[in-house]
Order: structure tokens, then sequence, then C-alpha cells
């Protein structure tokens, strides 16, 4: 174990699987000489070489092409959004190209690549630059969606992401670029994809969410706490392939869930958790399952209505409250 | 400015009646082939009629030496990857005309097992990357296969098709600019067939098509994609000067579609006058302009001709009872190859019992 | 043309009847308007009436047996007609009904021959409210009440509007046992203790449609309703005296008052007094009512009822004794109609006869307040500085806070025992 900052376990993640696989290169934009937008890769110039951390133009729809198009013909490409605010310039490759090119060619042609970069809202960034992407991606049949809200699973999720054989958006959290947390530091700490971890137990109601609202989850946990009200956090890690047991077992146990996510509701994460649960946890429901998300707006500057339009821990517990009938 | 260049005063040097430097034996090769691809397409044509081939069809008839002029230059090794009138292109790659047709037709036996259709016809072995649907998307994934040549440090190069309508997608521009940039080894072909459906190219663009990648420096070569001489032997050496490490290359290959846009399309209409085809058709066949070539040149007599035009119907009439006597893909490939594997948690989200024998 | 029988709502809460007596039996010719059934509700017996003219072809609920309102029961007909569709359905209505408190096989269906209508068993389906409209509950709390034998239809939910939650099915479940026990005046003599030869066991009571209406009525009371609980001591000696004279006035006539009449008076005077204590919860708003209805609750063989004495404080204490009276022995018989046990605005509740000193009551929702009277008892008190022995009577006012705060239910309470220590005040 070594304490270091999520940002560093990303960077550990990436020098650990280019070593390993020589087809492994990180492409985007400032990705090289720069370091990175977010020093994310940091040092990764020095160690690998110009032919495998690449600075690109500011052009993602083509960079992000171009990243497709090696992974059919067999490298494994690292496309770095320096947020995915940009990402949507590039989903055409995303959605049309990637998730697709498996299955139109009949399983013959692979697309192992990992998109990568902060996701959602930072600190008053505005509408443009606030937007928590993961819908888009998980939506389509094809493409995988990681989303590690701590520096452990920073790591060990970039980790398997590289080494998964399909097309995989792996989002990380601006906010979250400084957060210390103890990190495995063994080459072969890999979380697989598909497995969600169960953040803080508890037995009266479900906190459902992933990436970065995962600490305004156990934020609203602990207010509950102080209410005598033990909130069960469960952060989904990957939301597609999505560990379908692990949500179920938790609703089963307490009877209640909210869906917490950064993105906006309609046809959001949290409305598909809503639908499964329904659907497969009906008898145990004691209460409709409750979503907190962004307030449904573009993100405004100023900081009060920015505050107003981000999900809250207060938020959380009102949602709990309610499910809870209290 | 990069250099542009019309490969005609070059290769037309030997006078109308010779090969211009093509060996006899790759001239009726090239015949063959492109008789094969007319009867193809003819039956193609046919098999949609009568329904046994759904959806989109985009017949490449009128443009078979653009296909085989340029993809017969090439080495195995090399990639080819193009939009959705690619079905003779997979052909000139060396895919079977039996597992083509098959796919047109939806089947297990096609070469992308009746998932991807006419738009979609890959084979990875044989390096065809894929007929793409969405216009100009494909070229970046060509500049991603000639990183993948440069990274490796392979003596390959990729050719990659597009229509004439592409050039004004973002996406080529984008590509073509990073090709410039890395010096990636990609041939970028626009068949110039004059009109993106029913838009006439210069209703679109202010300039011309060869003008398009100057701005990226990118070599430019214009080339009468209706003589398929010309085309191989504008190719071979396109695909020599990149493999030796010149970077990409621009193409214009002017040629003319004499079907519809796509099965159900007019041949012509409120965009091109009935008149405009037909002098295509009579003037300007690659086939009949070959065909007279030979003819003349005493490389082959009007009974091998008949003989080898014999054979192309029958390979192709071979293909489509292939296809016609093929399975339907098994219910259970309807979750197969979406990924490549399924290791924990849930993947799919309908709600559906998946079919037995699905990964 | 064959008319369907149902199970009509009888009363304003009827959710289920039990078929005490068919008045007819199959065969019978019908006219509308006709008795065909007495019926027990929730509350009382009620009749059935026939709406249509005819021959009672079919009865397909048999007496003692239990239906949702609304299933049909039996079919009115043409002597000679076909009514095999109506029957068919009446009957698959039966076996889609949880078993519940039937016990009885429907009476012999002619449609045996169809297994598809006869095997038709749908998963348990909500219990249909009064209204006919569904029975609104979360989905663990219909698998909870499964599991538990608890009849949905029987509850009243806390959570939004009026879902049965979790914590509703508990609360039925928990409070299942006690509402089973014996009343302390029926308890068996008490047997030598020997754990040898003592058999475990225990007797099964029948829920009655009244037994589930207060086991209801009351669990959605205690829950949801915070209640407080104001007790007082009232000096009743100048009650003493005038129960006396009053009586002394009226003897002869047949007409006696009780202490209960006297309080009854005076709290429905008081409430006049206070229109704070006399009102109900609305959710958005607090009715604050003009008028005075007292409910009195009256215990009857397998439960309790409470008629309403309307206008209560308009009547003359002679007026309300006899009303109680009349009522009371109705009720004891079922005989009561609806409008004569609902509309109450208040409640008073006296165990006193039961030589109980002091007790605390549950609203009986929307009221806001009932009030619980123990016995009048000689008891020391100290009286300027001296101990004396003064008959005394303690009540306790459960209030509904949602509606009264504590100092308006203590000023109502003082009214009250100024009006009983001074009865004359009542006239004021």
């Amino acid at each position: 174990m070594a304490e270091m900052t999520y940002r560093e376990a990303l960077n550990q993640a990436l020098r650990e699987e280019m070593e390993r696989d020589p087809d492994v290169f990180l492409m985007g934009e400032e990705v090289a000489e720069y370091d990175g937008a977010y020093k994310v890769s940091k040092g990764l110039l020095d160690a690998f070489g110009d032919r495998r951390v690449v600075d690109s133009p500011i052009a993602e729809l083509g960079f992000a092409g171009l990243g497709v198009g090696a992974a059919m013909a067999g490298l494994k490409p690292v496309i770095e959004f320096m947020t995915f605010n940009f990402s949507i310039l590039a989903l055409d490759q995303v959605i049309n190209h990637a998730a697709k090119i498996r299955y139109m060619s009949g399983g013959q042609i692979p697309c192992p690549i990992v998109f990568r970069g902060p996701n959602g809202a930072a600190l008053q960034l505005s509408a443009q630059h606030s937007q928590a992407c993961e819908t888009y991606y998980v939506h389509a049949p094809g493409v995988k969606v990681v989303t590690p809200a701590t520096p452990a699973d920073a790591k060990g999720l970039l980790k398997a992401a590289i080494r998964d054989p399909d097309p995989v958006a792996f989002m990380e959290g601006e906010l979250l670029y400084n957060m210390k947390g103890d990190v495995p530091d063994d080459d072969d700490f890999v979380i697989p994809l598909g497995v969600a971890d169960v953040k803080q137990e508890g037995d009266d109601v479900t906190i459902l969410t992933h990436g970065k609202t995962v600490h305004v989850a156990l934020q609203a946990a602990r207010k509950l706490e102080k209410d005598g009200v033990s909130a069960e956090v469960v952060d989904l890690r990957t939301i597609r392939p999505l560990d379908v047991e692990t949500i179920l077992a938790s609703v089963r146990k307490t009877n209640r869930a909210v869906y917490l996510e950064e993105g906006w509701s309609f046809a959001g994460v949290g409305a598909q958790i809503v639908s499964l649960v329904q659907e497969e946890a009906f008898d145990w429901l004691d209460a409709p399952v409750v979503r907190v998300t962004q307030a449904d707006v573009p993100m405004p500057y100023a900081k009060n209505l920015e505050q107003l339009a981000k999900p809250s821990a207060e938020r959380v517990v009102a949602a709990c409250n309610r499910v809870l009938y209290r | 400015m990069a250099e542009t260049k019309t490969v005609d005063d070059e290769t037309r040097t030997d006078g109308a009646g010779g090969l211009r430097g093509v060996d006899p034996d790759t001239a009726l090769r090239l015949m063959r082939e492109m008789l094969l691809y007319r009867r193809f397409e003819e039956k193609a044509e046919e098999a949609y009629a009568i329904g046994k081939i759904g959806g989109f069809c985009h017949l490449h008839i009128g443009q078979e030496a653009a296909a085989a002029g340029s993809i017969l230059a090439l080495d195995e090794g090399d990639y080819v990857i193009s939009a959705y009138r690619e079905h003779t292109q997979a052909l000139a790659k060396g895919i079977d005309a039996g597992a083509v047709m098959a796919e047109l037709f939806g089947r297990a036996t096609g070469c992308s097992k009746g998932k991807g259709g006419s738009m979609h016809l890959f084979d990875y072995e044989r390096r065809f990357m894929g007929g793409h649907g969405i216009v100009g998307a494909q070229v970046p994934l060509a500049s991603g296969m000639g990183w993948k040549i440069r990274y490796r440090d392979e003596d390959h190069v990729v050719v990659c098709f597009m229509g004439d309508a592409a050039v004004n997608q973002g996406a080529f521009h984008e590509a073509l600019n990073m090709s410039a940039v890395w010096n990636l080894p990609v041939i970028y072909v626009v068949e110039n067939n004059e009109y993106g459906m029913g838009t006439a190219f210069s209703r679109v663009s202010r300039t011309e098509i060869h003008e398009k990648a100057c701005s990226y420096g990118i070599p430019t070569s214009i080339v009468d994609g209706q003589d398929v001489l010309e085309t191989f032997v504008a190719f071979r050496d396109l695909a020599a000067g990149v493999r030796g490490g010149g970077g990409p290359r621009f193409v214009d290959l002017r040629t003319y579609r004499f079907k519809g846009h796509s099965m159900s399309d007019p041949v012509s209409g409120t965009y091109r006058s009935k008149e405009e085809v037909e002098g295509k058709v009579k003037n300007a066949d690659p086939i009949a302009t070959l065909r007279d070539v030979l003819l003349e040149g005493g490389h082959l007599d009007q009974e091998s001709l008949e003989a080898m035009d014999s054979e192309a119907r029958t390979t192709a009439q071979e293909a489509f009872d292939f296809a016609d006597e093929s399975p339907f893909p098994d219910p259970s490939e309807l979750y197969a190859d979406v990924y490549a594997e399924l290791g924990d948690g849930r993947m799919f989200f309908d709600g559906r019992e998946r079919p037995e024998g699905s990964v | 043309m064959a008319t369907k029988v149902h199970m009509e709502a009888l009363s304003p809460t009827m959710e289920e009847g039990q078929v005490v007596k068919w008045l007819k039996a199959e065969g019978d010719a019908v006219k509308n308007g006709d008795i065909l059934a007495e019926i027990e509700t929730d509350k009382a017996t009620m009749e059935l009436v026939a709406r249509g003219d005819g021959t009672l072809r079919t009865i397909l609920l048999t007496e003692g047996g239990t239906a949702p309102v609304g299933e049909v029961i039996a079919v009115i007909a043409g002597a000679d007609e076909d009514i095999s569709d109506l029957v068919g359905a009446g009957a698959k209505s039966k076996s889609d009904k949880e078993s519940g408190d039937s016990g009885e096989a429907p009476s012999a269906p002619s449609n045996e021959s169809d297994p598809g209508s006869a095997e038709t068993v749908e998963a348990p389906a909500a219990a249909p409210a009064a209204d006919g409209s569904r029975v609104k509950a979360s989905p663990l709390a219909r698998r909870l009440a499964e599991d538990a034998g608890v009849d949905l239809g029987s509850l009243e939910g806390s959570g939004p509007g009026g879902r049965i939650v979790k914590r509703d099915v508990e609360a039925a479940r928990d409070a299942a046992p006690s509402t089973a026990a014996p009343a302390a005046s029926g308890a068996p003599a008490p047997r030598p203790w020997s754990d040898a030869g003592a058999a475990e066991g225990h007797d099964e009571v029948k829920v009655s449609q009244m037994r589930k209406t207060i086991a209801r009525r009351l669990t959605e009371s205690l829950a949801p309703v915070p209640h407080f609980f104001l007790t007082m001591d009232v000096d009743m000696g100048r009650v003493v005296d005038a129960r006396k004279r009053v009586n002394a006035l009226v003897e002869g006539s047949g007409d006696k008052v009780s202490f209960n009449d006297f309080v009854l008076k005076a709290t429905a005077a008081a409430l006049a007094r206070h229109p704070e204590c006399n009102a109900a919860w609305h959710g958005d708003h607090i009715k604050r009512f003009h008028h005075v209805h007292m409910g009195v609750a009256v215990a009857v063989d397998d439960g309790l009822i409470t008629p309403v004495v309307k206008h209560a404080d308009r009547k003359g204490l002679v007026q309300i004794s006899r009303e109680v009276k009349e009522m009371a022995g109705r009720a004891r018989e079922k005989k009561l109609k609806p409008d004569e046990y609902t509309g109450a605005t208040f409640s008073v509740s006296n165990l006193g006869m039961f030589g109980i000193h002091e007790f605390t009551a549950i609203i009986n929702p929307p009221e806001a307040g009932i009030l619980a009277v123990g016995g009048v008892e000689d008891t020391p008190v100290a009286v300027d500085g001296q101990v004396v022995i003064r008959p005394r009577m303690r009540v306790t006012m459960s209030c509904d806070h949602r509606v009264i705060d504590g100092a308006q239910g203590s000023r109502f309470l003082r009214t009250l025992k100024a009006m009983l220590e001074e009865p004359a005040a009542i006239l004021v």
C-alpha cells in the first residue's frame, strides 16, 4: 500500500500498462510535452518517447477516430479527452464505430481502446464545460463505462480498462485528482470491470451512485447517521457491465433506494437503475426509488446557482427521508 | 502548396492501343475482375428486385475500374477501408463472391456473418476493414490504421475510399491533417462520381476536390477512374511512394455511377439527365474501354472475351445460389460479438432471455 | 334480463361484507326492492335488497361467507334464462380472492366443467378499497402482509396518498395478538398451575368485520396521529347533587340521567366555547366545526361502536340520556344506521363502570380529541389545608397535536372542569 493522489494512481496505472504491453500508447491534447492538462500523464513522454505518448491536434473527432482505426488494426490506444465535454465531438467515432465494429464485422474486428478524461462539473466552468456524459456512452451496447471514485479504484480499474478487449469510456473526476488514498502498489492490482463496491454498509436505505458523487453519498450517509438512519452506499464503479447482484442485494436488505448521479435526470443512469430495481426487486421495495440528479438545466456559472444545480448531500438526505417515509 | 499532377500525361504516352506499362497478364486480370464486378452487381440488382436483399444496396456499376485499378495494385498486407458502395472493392481485396453475396442476403455464411449487410462488409484476414455507413467517418479510421503501420514500422499502406461528398465532412479534414503531421502511410481516394447522392459536387463546394488536401501539404493526383490501366499504374506508383515513407497521398479518382445512388433511387431525374447518363454509359464504360484496348492490341479475342464473361456470370450465379442456400444466422448470434468476452456484471439490459448458445 | 346481485357497500367504510342470512332461497321469486339478505358490514348488520325482478337463480356466497364490495354473490334472472356467463364471472372473482376469512366453500358453481375459469388463480390481488379503487400498498408491504396473513384491505396506509407501507403491516401484525386477547371480564377462571398435563394451546377467535375495522382504524390513528395526553381531576360533588335533583324531577318518566350524561353535556358545552378542540386535521387545512356532535363509545359483544349524539351542546340532559340509551341498545343489536355512528366531532369514552380510575383513549380520526373518563370515586383530598373526602373523577384528554396544542387542550379542560364543578356554568 502506498498513499497517493487519484492523479498519481492514474499515472501509475498508465505507466505500468505501457511497460507491460508495447501496443499501448497514449494520445490526446497536451498529454506529452505539457505533461497533461491535469498532469495525469506527467513524465510519460520522457519514459516512453513520442511514438507512444502523442500530442494530438485539437480535433477530438479526428484523433478519437484515429484511435479506433489503430485499435481495429491491432494496437491498444488510450485516448485522452481533455474533458469528456469535448468528447461529444467524437461521439460518432465512439458510438458508430468503436461500439459497433466488432458486431458489424461478425466478430472479426476488435476494438480494444480506452477513452479517458475528467467527466462532469468542476467549479464554475459553466454550461459547456460542466457535463456528466456517461449517459451518452452507456446508452450504446458495445461500449463499457467505468467511473472510479477513489485513488485505488482509479488505478485498479484503469489497468483493467487498458487490458480489456472492448472499448471502454473511463470517466474520471476533475475534483478527485488531488484526492489522496491508499493504493496497492503491485503491478497486478487490477479491479475487474462489472464489480460494484459497497463503500459503506447500512441497513435502512441504499444510496446507489457512481463516480465523484460517491463522496456526496458518503457525506449524506454521515448526516443521516446523526438522525439514527443507517445508509448503505453502493458505488457501481462500472456502469456497463453493471453489478446487478450487488445492487439488488442491497435493495433487498434495506427495501429502499435512492439513485444519486451528477448528470441530468432524463434517461440518466439512475433511470436505468430504477427500471432494473423495480423490475427485479419489486417485492422488496417499500417505497418508490427516488433519484437525485443535477437540476434539469444547463450548468449555470454563478456560484450560488451552480450549487443549486448540483446534487447535494442535503438533497440526498431529503430523498432518503422520503423513501423512509420520515 | 503540395504538388498536384495529372497522371494521364505520363501513362498515355505509349498510344491508345497499348497497355501503357501494364503487363498483358495483369491487363487480362483487370478485365476478368471488372467483368466479375459487373456481373456480380447485376446479380445483386436482380436479387434485390426479388426481395433476397433488403435495406440499402449501393451498386458500383460504372465504377469497376476504380476498384480494380486501385486495389489490384496493392499487396496482400495492405489495408483497404471504404464507405458503403463497397461490394466490388471487397471482391477486389479477395473476398469470395459467395461470402459477399451471402452478406448482402444476410446469411450466416456472409463475410460479416450476416450482421453487417451491404454497407458493412469486413474481412480481417484480407485486411478489408469495412464498409462504413457514415459519410467521411471512415477517414480517421484509415489514419488510425496508418498509425498502426508506422507504430510497428511495417511496410504496408492503407487505401481509404470515400465518395466526393465526404470531403465536406469535418472528420475528413481532421484525419488528413493528422496523417500529414505524422506522415502516415495512407492513400486517401475520392471516388469522384460527381454527385453526392443527388447533389452535384459543384453545388456544395467552391473549390475542386483535388484542391481539398493541399492545405494539409498532401500530394494530390487526378486520375481517370474510368481507365483501369491508368488507375492501376497510378496506384502502383503511389503505393510504392507511400511504402517508401513518403507520407500520405490524396487522389481525385474521376469516375461515374451508371445506376442510382442506391437501389431505391432513380438513375436519373432532377439532378442529372437521362442523356448525361446514356452518354457516359456509351462513351465511358470502363469495361468497354479496356475491352477495346485488349481486342485492338491482340491480347484478347472475341471468343476468349465471351468465355471470360461467361465465367463471370457463372461466378455471380454461383454466388447467388450459395447465398440463397445458406442459412440465416442462428438466433444465438443476436447477442454474440457485441463484446469480445463477458466477465463480471451484466452487459445486456433489454430484459430478454438470450437465445440458447449465446455468449 | 338477468341481474347480478353484488356485495354492496352498505356502510361508508365497508370494504367487504359477510352474509349473515339469506332471506330468499334459490328458486324464490323476487321483486325489485325485496330484502334478499342480511349483511354484516364493518359496523352493523344491513339489509341487501334486490335490484331486479325475477327468480333468485343462484346464490354464490353462502351464509357466513365474506366477499369484497362489488363481487357478484347471487344472480336474479328469468326462470329459464341462461346465466352461465354471469355465474362464471362470480365464481372467477371468488377464486381470485385470497381465501381470507370466508372459510366457506363456494356454493356449487354451475361451471365446474369449465376448468379455465375454475383454475384461474392470479397473484394475490390488492383488496379493493371501499370505493372500489385499488388498495395502494408498497410491493414490500404486499409481500409482508401475505407472509404475515395480514389483510391489506383492513389497513389504512400511512404513506403518501394513503399508501400502505412496511411499518403499517408490521404494526398490524404486532397488534394482532392483543386484539385477539379475550376481554378481562370474560377471562376463564384461573386453573391451578401445573406443567404436567397442562397442554399448550389456543382458541382461534374469528375476526369479525367490526374487529377488523377497529384494528384498522385504531392502528391508523396511533401510528400517524401525534397523540398527547392531558389529565385533570374533577370534583364531582356538585354533579352528584345535581344528578340527584334532576333524577328526582324526572322520576316516574322512565328517564334516569347518568354521570356520563353530565360529562357529555358539559363536554359538548365546553367544546362550543373551544372550537379549536372541536376540529379535524385534513392535511392542508384544519376544519373547526360549528356544530358539536358527540361520539359516545359503547361496548358491544365483539367490540365497540361510537353512536353520535348530534348537536349535543344544544340538547338537554334528558334528551342526551335518552338518545345514548336508545342508540346503545340498537348498537348492541347491530341495528345502527351508518349516519348514526359517523360524523362525530369529538368523542367520550367512559370506563368508570368497570372501576377504571383513569386511562387514555385512542383518537378516532379525523376527530382531533377524545376524552377518557374514569369512575367517580371517594378520594381524600386537601381542601383549605384539611384532608376531606370528595367524590372525584379523573379525565384524560387525548389530543391530535397537529390540531390542538397543549395550552389549547388545557384551557378546554379547565372550562370542562369548571362546568362539572359548578353545573350552573353550563347554563351561562
